[in-house]
């Protein structure tokens, strides 16, 4: 077995242990440790890797295996940060009898998660504290759309079951608030009810997957490269995170490797997707709290990061440039002095954009101790990405598990432990200047060479788990191939997913009129959580 | 307030003054794929690269109907590196009141070997950017100022709803707002309630859970009333079609009045749609 010495000696103490109730998996990474394991056991491995292996849940899934294996598999991923490494432990689900005891009351970030499989899958939850509809709404039928017996193009007739009906909060002087799924700016759908008393937030209730459309059911049906395609429509903000992440899992399964020069670009797309949405969500803090000349600072160099985009790729969101086992597009000399030249001009407006805002000092008036999310929640929560640096959860892909050209070049990751919206924008602010930093680096060492190894038919009965860490924070794809070029399962995880409850905590206490700013420092994406 | 003033007035003005700037769009953008409909020796290749199947073909009696339906192009450019008789240019106004007008259809004589011998005819109109030619961002905007002058008075609202987009089209409709494009300055105002807006413009790939929320915006809207589809899903369901969780096209749900192909549509595509929305009524 070519595993880490670290997993190595993690297996032979949960052997220990367990004995044969778990058994040991082959993984297409050394960093990874694939378990099969009785369904009992999925409680008692998740507090294990909890409380001695400092591990956390990074995804729960399902799949259907009945054909196969005649059950549903149920999957967890625990990222081991301080080991680098990830153990994925697969249970099996009886199909006569689909019951999942829930981990929620344990894990929170496994909620939302259980709660899609149940949707999905039909596979009923046990002991979850709150097991409704998630994905499809309440007045859907009962379908199941993830089993492997209900057809993708299936046309639903029109809804006629019961609406969502919300937790009534009462009390003398208490209102409920409901915006959305339709919201007043040029966003995506969702919808909040704000219990009030007066200005503060009671409490919010969430209800998403207004743009639920589908996809990973969709990767099921389509040939492997224009599943690529898909996985670029994921998030429209993180195209390029996702469809790398996406990469990474095929040619895993295919057991190819992109040449360095393309490990090299993807870091430069990567990063500059970082750049105009960071930059975009300063711009828009600073709108929330009346701020508005920042913004139009701000959406000037968003909008100059988009051309060279354009410039660098034919798109100005990235849409295109990914391919399996590499990069469609190489740059030529002057298309890196472009990129040079925007990362200085860049640094030179940024800095003095900071420098504007850090001289109002209403605008920091607004920002800090607004919407907190205190690190023990986050922890509890299980919060990743940027809004898990702001509340102390020092933790970043590029650099725990460094992926592409990220182990080549040198860069620090800013945490914070306040985790207010000021804090939320800083750690924005900081990987900004990381990332100058990071291109830079890949710039001056560039290497030559190709820029694409050929993926041809991938073998089926694969399994590989691809991950990058976008400007949002951490996304996964974990997928099965088929055969015929195609996959049985793509798992998608966005970091909105699990993040999502964070906001229902850092409202809490703070007035409507900022929620704006609140939910805009954490900029969840709708469509990443939803798919 | 001194540090906000001097860092305005030093960024000087960076909205594009027309009519001298032509359109700023890269050499290397991907707009429009052109096809030598003429000398097109194999439809099936680009049809089998195609992620969205805006390249199809069907073949019947030893002929053979190849379509180009630009309202399903995401414009990836796949096509054109698998077939040297597709060329990738970087036309993006592309919009079209009409979804048939979106399609190029040809029909061909099939050789033996299953390759297109002769073009026999060919329907639908190569989308062209409508009267007058608008060769840069600041005529269109001066000539849809205009237009939205005479049919709304002063100025054109707009709502816009995302019904199931990925937000990459929200992304560049927010982006007509920043100061390069500033599309208020031509009277055109995103409004948040549908009640003030006399457009819709709507992105996505119509959600079984948005279908209501959608209906109900367009119901509050006062008429007249126009609907723009925008991007690849808004106008035929793009990659995700029509599926257990998704309608497809805007069409399915609204009268549309504009269609607005791009994955997403850059702002110069969005403003030459909202143009000729205008220019319909």
């Amino acid at each position: 077995m070519n595993l880490l010495p670290s997993l190595v000696s993690i297996f032979d103490e949960l052997t220990q242990r367990f004995g044969a109730q778990i058994e040991h998996a082959h993984a297409p990474q050394p960093n990874e440790l694939y378990l099969h394991a009785k369904r009992e056991l999925a409680g008692a491995l998740c507090s294990t890797f909890y409380k001695k292996y400092d591990g956390r849940l990074a995804g729960v899934f399902a799949e259907d295996a009945r054909a196969e294996h005649d059950v549903f598999f149920v999957y967890y991923l625990y990222a081991l940060d301080s080991k680098h490494a990830f153990v994925l432990v697969r249970v099996p689900i009886p199909a006569e009898q689909p019951e999942l005891l829930s981990l929620t009351n344990a894990v929170h970030a496994a909620n939302w998660q259980e709660r899609e499989i149940q949707d999905l899958f039909g596979i009923k939850l046990v002991g979850h504290p709150n097991p409704r509809r998630v994905v499809l709404h309440d007045d859907w039928p009962e379908i199941y759309p993830l089993r492997k017996d209900f057809d993708l193009r299936t046309e639903l007739p029109p809804f006629t079951g019961v609406r969502h009906k919300f937790r009534e909060v009462e009390g003398e002087g208490v209102f409920q608030v409901p915006v959305g799924p339709v919201h007043a700016g040029i966003i995506e759908p969702g919808h909040f009810l704000f219990s009030v008393a007066g200005e503060p937030v009671l409490y919010l209730q969430l209800r998403l997957f207004y743009v639920h459309k589908g996809t990973e059911k969709l990767f099921e049906s389509l040939p492997i490269p224009h599943c690529l395609r898909l996985a670029e429509s994921i998030s429209g903000d993180s195209s390029f995170a996702h469809a790398t992440a996406f990469c990474h899992a095929v040619e895993r399964a295919a057991s190819v490797e992109a040449p360095p020069r393309a490990r090299a670009l993807r870091t430069l797309c990567l990063e500059l997707e970082r750049l105009y949405n960071h930059v975009a969500d300063i711009g828009a803090i600073c709108t929330d709290v009346a701020f508005v000349t920042a913004n139009m600072h701000a959406m000037r160099l968003k909008e100059r990061v988009l051309r060279v985009n354009e410039q660098l790729t034919g798109n100005r969101l990235l849409r295109g440039m990914a391919c399996l086992g590499g990069v469609r597009f190489d740059f030529d000399a002057d298309q890196l002095r472009v990129l040079a030249q925007l990362v200085n001009e860049f640094e030179k407006e940024f800095t003095e954009l900071v420098e504007l805002i850090r001289s109002n000092s209403g605008t920091r008036d607004r920002l800090e101790t607004t919407g907190v999310l205190k690190p023990e929640v986050a922890r509890n929560l299980g919060i990743v990405g940027i809004a898990g640096r702001a509340s102390g959860f020092d933790h970043d892909l590029r650099r725990d598990f460094p992926h592409d050209f990220y182990n080549e070049v040198q860069f620090t990751v800013p945490v914070f432990t306040e985790g207010d919206v000021q804090r939320r924008m800083v750690v924005r602010r900081e990987e900004l200047f990381q990332s100058f930093a990071i291109i830079r680096q890949v710039l001056g060492k560039l290497p030559s060479g190709s820029i694409r190894t050929a993926v041809d038919e991938v073998p089926p009965d694969r399994v590989a788990l691809g991950y990058v860490e976008g400007w949002r924070g951490e996304i996964f794809h974990w997928i099965h191939t088929a055969p015929g070029n195609r996959l049985a399962r793509c798992k998608i995880k966005d970091p909105s997913l699990q993040n999502w409850p964070a906001l229902s905590e850092a409202i809490l206490g703070n007035i409507i009129p900022d929620f704006p700013v609140v939910n805009k420092s954490f900029n969840f994406s709708y469509s990443g959580t939803d798919r | 307030m001194f540090e906000t003033l001097r860092q305005s007035l030093k960024t000087g003005i960076v909205t594009s003054s027309y009519p001298k700037t032509p359109v700023e769009i890269s050499s290397h953008a991907r707009g429009k794929p052109e096809i030598d409909w003429a000398n097109w020796k194999d439809a099936r290749i680009g049809a089998s690269v195609c992620p969205t199947a805006a390249i199809a073909c069907e073949d019947r009696d030893g002929k053979r109907t190849a379509t180009l339906d630009l309202g399903k192009c995401i414009f990836c450019g796949l096509c054109a590196e698998a077939d040297a008789t597709i060329r990738m240019t970087s036309a993006c106004e592309l919009s079209s009141c009409s979804r048939d007008e979106l399609k190029n259809v040809a029909r061909y004589k099939l050789a033996s070997d299953g390759t297109q011998q002769s073009l026999i005819e060919m329907s639908g109109a190569v989308a062209m950017p409508i009267e007058p030619s608008s060769d840069s961002f600041e005529t269109t905007g001066r000539e849809l100022k205009r237009r939205v002058a005479h049919v709304f008075g002063r100025s054109l609202h707009i709502r816009e709803v995302d019904a199931g987009s990925c937000n990459g089209c929200e992304m560049e409709i927010q982006g007509l707002n920043n100061p390069i494009y500033d599309i208020e300055r031509f009277g055109i105002h995103f409004v948040a309630s549908p009640r003030h807006a006399d457009m819709l413009l709507v992105t996505g790939p119509v959600t079984r859970n948005m279908e209501l929320a959608l209906r109900k915006t367009y119901d509050a809207m006062p008429a007249p009333r126009l609907v723009v589809a925008v991007g690849a899903c808004g106008c035929s369901g793009g990659i995700f079609g029509v599926n257990y969780a998704s309608l497809g096209s805007v069409d399915r749900i609204l009268p549309v009045d504009v269609y607005i192909p791009g994955c997403p549509p850059n702002p110069y595509a969005l403003l030459h749609g909202i143009l000729m929305a205008i220019g319909r009524m």
